[in-house]
């Protein structure tokens, strides 16, 4: 794929299937028919998913450490996925402060078997030192990471990871944001979703559902 | 702007398509050819991953056309032959015998007994089992991974009849490695049973693989518990004729039915007979026909079925299946046959006409007997079947007046764009998807089914009596994307509200979520509309028993219950299961005593 410059080369990386649905490899055998089994490709499921939703992207955390999406935070992990932005007035600090609870009943598994990732919507704004301040105010223990990086990227996330809302106007107002949050397990491609208000047990709950190997994982 | 490269790939790829036999025509129509005739790039499966170069923002979705944002590989219509469900077959037994008590040491997943095994001891047994499948959707696609119930999916169709009670045990054979998307802890739910609790599927009683559940099916009338129908065992006008099975998983419904676990449930009695020579003498056997319906992306590199993991909006497929295949023909007599059809979604709201593609313009009338599986009070002749994911429809279509060789689609003409809802147009005819296409074909045979038209009464609809009711509304909304009921988010520790055993009750559900329609679903009993905006429901269809209402756009609509003789927990919920899976539940039950809590 030549003449693409870095940003759409990105999208690519991002996980948007080959732009052109028969133009690209693994397609070019003439020999092949509309039905032949050569003509389609094999990805393993967890690929897939790593591809469409999960880009390398560097982002920073509130420790001000580097680290890449799929590498450092999302292999490998069962994890629970959240936006929020620091002058978020009516929604984020509830949802952070049920967060809280969340992480006090997972005890000393969160930073060890649960992890959590809270991605900023203000980035601009929401510096590591901003988010840094943000955590201890709430008294955030280890296991969660509050997260920011270059704008452009973060709202590509956004869209990715389903955190939008159809109506446009909706979507454009930061006050309106997705307050549910995303569980998963990204080695069994398990995802689930719930409120980010929903009671606390009620999320410790969902996350033993997505607990392998590590929890009683039946049927594993 | 496409290099040589990519302009001479292009066109190579063309020539396979055509010498494949995809005219140039179906490209065209398929969407995937510009006007200069280079295959059109397809944006992937979800608009929302291209926001960098100004794709559409929000959710995937596309019109009724399919076309749009998904993007599944092309697929020919019509190349493959219906399929007709699997009747599910008794067993002469279970073993180990089923009991009352969960059998935990065998190996059941179950944790609660029997309420009514005693009462209503089982005649007939059955197993099912679910397992990962293979299935053939489209001689286009490759032969792919499913999750089915023996093997199918959709799975069989049992034929049950009242005063039979059954037992059924269910086997979880399901992989761990669920292949991208699904959960193989299961609980199955028969949609709409009069069904105890401990059998209904209870999203929260799910089971493990390894695991089976036994479900009793007592198969009775509601009203069995009061002595008014005591001679009749229940209440007649209370007949359910349609219902279906599927998996209702807490927080992994939509992956679960989207990847097959679904099947059809048929309920007979002394007048829906299954014999079209007696009772209401409709039609039958061959000519009993269920079909289930739902949407499907499949991803354009691989070919396999795709679930947007990610998206809690709703999810829009462009691809249309029948009982489990794409756009199949189905080769009809020319009489009349009973469709039973049942919308599976995960999120698609439909409305289906008949359409003549060789003369647009005509329209075909036909006749609705049933909505959501309940015989209305008689049949009422219809242009168009709306259905929201879960509503059903028995309709009677008479064959005979079309010609032999004639081909007829069943078209989808309502409009949507994303999960929030159709947009209000129907599209004009052949503008819309067809799901199938019926080939009226000779021999006649014979039809002893009676007109629909000369039939004048099912069954009377149950009084409604306002004079005890127990009042509640339900308030749906949505704030930053949560789907709250009464302001409140549902778990499954949480009971809302307790219903008294043999009480009447009149629910106003009100939609506040702005921009979405929802078809909302309640468990165990059948419902009547009462109103809707304040007037009774306007469509004659309407005026029946039902189990999923449809709230359009901030609506208000009152419905009756009378809730009788079974106790224990049953949800309600938004039946779009992309939404169900967000919590858009209510988790409730019934016992000896209730309360009167009027905004639970």
């Amino acid at each position: 794929m030549s003449n693409i410059s870095r940003r759409k080369s990105l999208a690519f990386l991002a996980g948007a299937p080959a732009a052109g649905w028969l133009v690209g490899k693994g397609l070019q055998s003439s020999a092949s028919t509309l039905a032949s089994e050569d003509r389609w490709k094999q990805v393993d499921p967890r690929e897939m998913i790593r591809q469409r939703y999960f880009p390398n992207v560097v982002l920073t955390t509130h420790e001000n450490k580097k680290v890449r999406l799929y590498d450092d935070l999302v292999k490998d992990k069962v994890m629970l996925i959240n936006f929020m932005y620091t002058s978020c007035e009516r929604l984020c600090p509830r949802v952070t402060q049920n967060l809280v609870h969340v992480q006090k009943l997972l005890g000393d598994r969160m930073g060890r078997d649960f992890f959590f990732y809270s991605f900023s919507l203000d980035p601009k704004n929401d510096t590591a030192k901003v988010l840094s301040d943000y955590a201890a105010m709430h008294k955030v223990g280890p296991g969660w990471s509050f997260l920011t990086g270059d704008p452009d990227e973060i709202e590509h996330l956004r869209r990715i990871l389903g955190f939008t809302d159809p109506d446009p106007e909706q979507d454009k107002d930061k006050d309106s944001h997705i307050g549910n949050v995303r569980y998963g397990n990204e080695r069994r491609q398990l995802w689930g979703a719930c409120p980010g208000m929903s009671q606390a047990d009620f999320i410790v709950e969902a996350l033993s559902w997505v607990d392998w190997p590590k929890g009683q994982k039946p049927g594993a | 702007m496409p290099n040589k490269k990519d302009i001479d790939n292009a066109r190579k790829n063309r020539l396979e398509l055509i010498a494949a036999g995809v005219t140039r025509r179906e490209l065209f129509k398929m969407g995937l050819l510009t006007s200069a005739g280079y295959l059109v790039a397809k944006k992937g499966l979800s608009s929302r991953a291209w926001g960098f170069d100004g794709g559409k923002g929000g959710g995937g979705g596309n019109d009724g056309g399919g076309g749009g944002g998904a993007a599944s590989p092309p697929t020919r219509s019509f190349v493959t032959p219906f399929r007709n469900l699997t009747v599910k077959q008794p067993v002469a037994s279970l073993n180990p015998a089923p009991t009352i008590a969960p059998n935990t040491a065998a190996g059941e997943g179950r944790t609660i007994a029997h309420q009514a095994f005693t009462k209503f001891p089982p005649q007939k047994f059955y197993q099912i089992t679910q397992s990962q499948i293979s299935a053939t959707v489209s001689p286009d696609l490759p032969t792919q991974t499913f999750w089915g119930f023996d093997g199918e999916a959709p799975g069989p169709v049992y034929h049950a009849k009242y005063g039979e009670p059954i037992l059924v045990r269910n086997v979880n054979n399901l992989p761990a490695n669920n292949g991208g998307f699904g959960n193989n802890t299961v609980s199955t739910h028969l949609h709409n049973g009069h069904t105890p609790s401990e059998s209904d599927g209870f999203p929260c009683f799910f089971f493990n693989s390894g695991q089976f559940y036994d479900h009793h099916y007592p198969n009775q009338l509601a009203g069995f518990s009061d002595p008014q129908f005591a001679a009749t065992g229940g209440d007649i006008r209370e007949s359910l004729s349609t219902l279906f099975y599927h998996d209702h998983r807490i927080d992994f419904t939509a992956q679960n039915v989207y990847k097959g676990l679904v099947g059809q449930y048929l309920l007979f009695n002394q007048f829906d007979t299954g014999d079209e020579t007696t009772g209401f003498r409709l039609p039958s056997g061959q000519f009993d026909v269920p079909m289930i319906f739902g949407d499907k992306v499949f991803d354009p590199n691989t070919g396999l079925a795709f679930f947007d993991l990610f998206n809690t909006d709703g999810i829009l497929g462009d691809r249309f299946l029948v009982n489990g295949t794409i756009q199949p023909f189905f080769q009809v007599a020319p009489r009349r046959y009973r469709l039973r059809w049942t919308n599976s979604g995960p999120s698609r709201w439909v409305q289906f006409f008949l359409t003549d593609p060789n003369n647009l313009s005509a329209s075909f009338p036909f006749f609705q007997i049933a909505n959501d599986g309940n015989l209305l009070p008689k049949p009422v002749q219809v242009t168009s079947v709306e259905l929201g994911v879960a509503e059903r429809a028995d309709v009677i279509i008479d064959f005979s007046k079309f010609r032999p060789g004639q081909s007829i689609l069943l078209e989808n003409r309502l409009e949507q764009q994303d999960g929030r809802g159709p947009t209000g147009n129907v599209l004009a005819a052949g503008q819309g998807s067809s799901y199938l296409r019926f080939d009226v074909v000779l021999p006649a045979v014979a039809d002893n089914s009676q007109d629909p038209a000369t039939i004048t009464k099912f069954y009377d609809l149950p009084t409604i009596d306002l004079s005890n009711v127990v009042r509640r509304s339900f308030n749906f909304q949505r704030g930053n994307g949560q789907w709250q009921i009464n302001g409140k988010f549902a778990d499954c520790n949480t009971n809302r509200f307790t219903v008294k055993q043999g009480s009447t009750e009149l629910w106003t559900l009100t939609n506040s979520s702005g921009g979405w329609m929802h078809p909302i679903h309640i468990h165990f009993e059948e419902h009547q509309i009462v109103s809707r905006n304040g007037a009774p429901p306007p469509l004659a269809v309407e005026r029946s028993r039902k189990d999923v209402v449809e709230l359009h756009h901030n609506e208000s609509v009152q419905i009756f219950f009378r809730f009788r003789d079974f106790l224990g927990r049953y949800p309600l919920h938004c039946h779009n299961v992309v939404h169900e899976d967000h919590a858009m539940m209510a988790l409730w039950s019934i016992a000896p005593t209730g309360d009167t809590n009027p905004n639970p």
